[in-house]
């Protein structure tokens, strides 16, 4: 049995037509949820993953036996409590969860699309999953949330429709993609084409893996994830299972063991051709763009109750670039609030268990949907 | 509740924007989104104080009013609340500035450091004032630029400021202040209470 076969899908007939130019049409989108949907079909909550997320946020993933990314947050009784609200997360398209992506099978060729997948965006994204709101028959969700390439996500969804979400919570994220962003996605990117086994995006028809480039690809990010203090407090220069250096290129230290796992367990469960174009979906995000660079104007027409929320430690995503988006939105007057969390965890504290991150996030959504 | 959130919150029309600047645990804030407007938010520069205001339900911006101010749009509160923080400002004038060109009214309170307790201290005792709303020692306050209900009227004189209404605040008993009385409220008031505007 296909490890994928449990995914749950559905194939949206609507064309789709991408900011590339190309139209797609009879994709598969795929889903979980969590929690009941009530009658009112008012308690219904969105949550957009992050370059390396998944559909499967909460429990257990069925495909890697891992908990859910984003389980501190997802669950009874939680920040966002399946008790009382419905939790609807999609693979992105250009994912490797059953959404469509580089790894789909071409029905014209019956080969793996690959580098033939079209370049997608943000903007696709969203537009992609917004037919979930059919398929569930909601009007209207009262919330969409994520963090990092799902905090814009977030913001792209209120950009595209005003008025589908009753709040709405950015975490960890940008307005517009950095240079220093891009450039640590174009690292990425090159680590893997320059493995030879990316054979020019080819690699799965010739049943090869980059994984030696995905894996520096992912080492390199996961030190974008974290920071100095973070690091140096969990590894300082504590040596891997040894009393002294080896002189050599061995893991001496145990900081470099962990990327080295690190890197080495992400590509049993991501595909190459994925990662290189979901990081340029990132890359091309810029909300400012159509609007001159005032970004206020992207959101002008919305409702929305915005709550921005930052990390001190998050050199990535960090408070100034959230703050733009809290400065445009109070320009027009729009509801919003703003916490920068103080944490050492980086960027990914979202992720984690940081106790006033979680009580923020469940005392903003549960006063919320009182109201 | 505070006797003075409640000359506050009486002085605010129902249903009307209200921006209260540096609102600490949402206490005041609280009671106007109860009572009189749903339409309030809040500025306030500690993390802790955030968290409280977002447990009530209320919304508000973690940030610097210094800083953060310039970003309100102009005349976008019709109230703008400024509860006992004007002294402890780098620059009090700019913040009035701001204040005006938000909101259509702003309420700024002071406590009075022309209060006869305050001057005691200095005259008689030769110490920095320490009073129940200056309760500080010289070391530890975060006042930087302390006034008197009197410097505050001349402030507003000074730059042609509409102060069309001064309270004065002493033992929970509110009292107007007028030109003829200002030196004596000046005297026996602990906190001055103005409404200006532009």
């Amino acid at each position: 049995m296909n490890r994928f076969d449990d995914i749950k899908k559905i194939i949206i007939k609507k064309p789709l037509k991408l900011d590339c130019g190309v139209t797609i049409t009879d994709y598969p989108l795929a889903y979980e949820t969590y929690g009941k949907l009530n009658q009112d079909k008012d308690n219904a909550i969105m949550v957009f993953h992050a370059l390396t997320g998944d559909q499967f946020a909460s429990g257990k993933n069925p495909v890697t036996n891992k908990d859910g990314w984003w389980s501190y947050v997802i669950g009874p009784n939680k920040a966002l409590d399946t008790n009382k609200y419905f939790i609807i997360c999609a693979n992105v398209i250009g994912g490797c969860m059953g959404s469509f992506g580089p790894s789909s099978i071409d029905k014209k060729s019956g080969k793996k699309i690959g580098i033939n997948f079209p370049v997608i965006t943000i903007n696709d994204m969203v537009n992609a999953q917004f037919n979930l709101l059919d398929h569930f028959n909601i009007d209207k969700l009262f919330c969409v949330t994520g963090g990092s390439m799902g905090g814009m996500q977030v913001l792209q969804f209120i950009a595209n429709y005003p008025d589908k979400s009753k709040i709405a919570i950015p975490i960890a994220c940008s307005a517009s993609h950095s240079a220093q962003n891009i450039a640590f996605n174009e690292l990425g990117r090159q680590a893997i084409m320059a493995d030879e086994n990316w054979i020019n995006g080819n690699y799965e028809l010739e049943n090869k893996s980059p994984n030696k480039g995905l894996s520096v690809a992912r080492m390199a990010a996961h030190i974008t994830y974290l920071s100095k203090k973070g690091l140096q407090e969990k590894f300082g220069r504590k040596l891997q299972e040894r009393d002294k250096i080896k002189f050599g290129f061995d893991a001496d230290f145990q900081i470099e063991s962990y990327l080295r796992y690190q890197g080495s367990i992400f590509v049993d469960r991501f595909d190459a051709n994925s990662y290189l174009y979901i990081t340029r979906a990132m890359d091309y995000f810029d909300l400012c763009k159509n609007s001159n660079g005032d970004l206020s104007k992207v959101f002008k027409n919305t409702k929305t109750k915005f709550f921005i929320i930052s990390f001190t430690s998050d050199w990535l995503y960090p408070t100034a670039e959230n703050r733009e988006i809290v400065i445009a939105l109070n320009s027009i007057n729009a509801d919003v609030g703003f916490l920068e969390v103080k944490s050492d965890k980086g960027h990914d504290s979202f992720l984690l268990d940081v106790p006033d991150f979680l009580n923020a996030l469940k005392n903003f959504v549960d006063n919320s949907y009182k109201k | 509740m505070k006797e003075e959130f409640k000359i506050i919150a009486n002085s605010i029309q129902r249903e009307k924007s209200i921006l209260d600047v540096g609102c600490g645990d949402g206490e005041l804030m609280k009671f106007i989104y109860e009572n009189i407007s749903k339409k309030v938010r809040g500025l306030e520069i500690s993390k802790d104080n955030v968290q409280k205001c977002i447990q009530k339900g209320l919304t508000v911006i973690e940030g610097n009013a210094e800083i953060d101010l310039q970003q309100f749009p102009s005349d976008s509160f019709d109230y703008v609340i400024l509860s006992q923080t004007l002294q402890a400002f780098l620059n009090p004038e700019k913040v009035i500035s701001d204040l005006l060109r938000i909101g259509k009214t702003s309420i700024v309170t002071i406590p009075n450091f022309g209060f006869w307790k305050v001057r005691f201290d200095l005259l008689f005792k030769g110490t920095m004032p320490v009073t129940k709303t200056l309760p500080n020692e010289w070391y530890n306050t975060p006042n930087l630029h302390m006034c008197s209900i009197k410097d505050f009227v001349n402030f507003c004189n000074d730059r042609k400021i509409n102060l069309f209404k001064s309270l004065a605040l002493t033992n929970n008993k509110v009292s107007s202040i007028n030109k003829f009385n200002l030196n004596f409220k000046n005297l026996t008031s602990e906190l001055g209470i103005f409404l200006i505007e532009k």
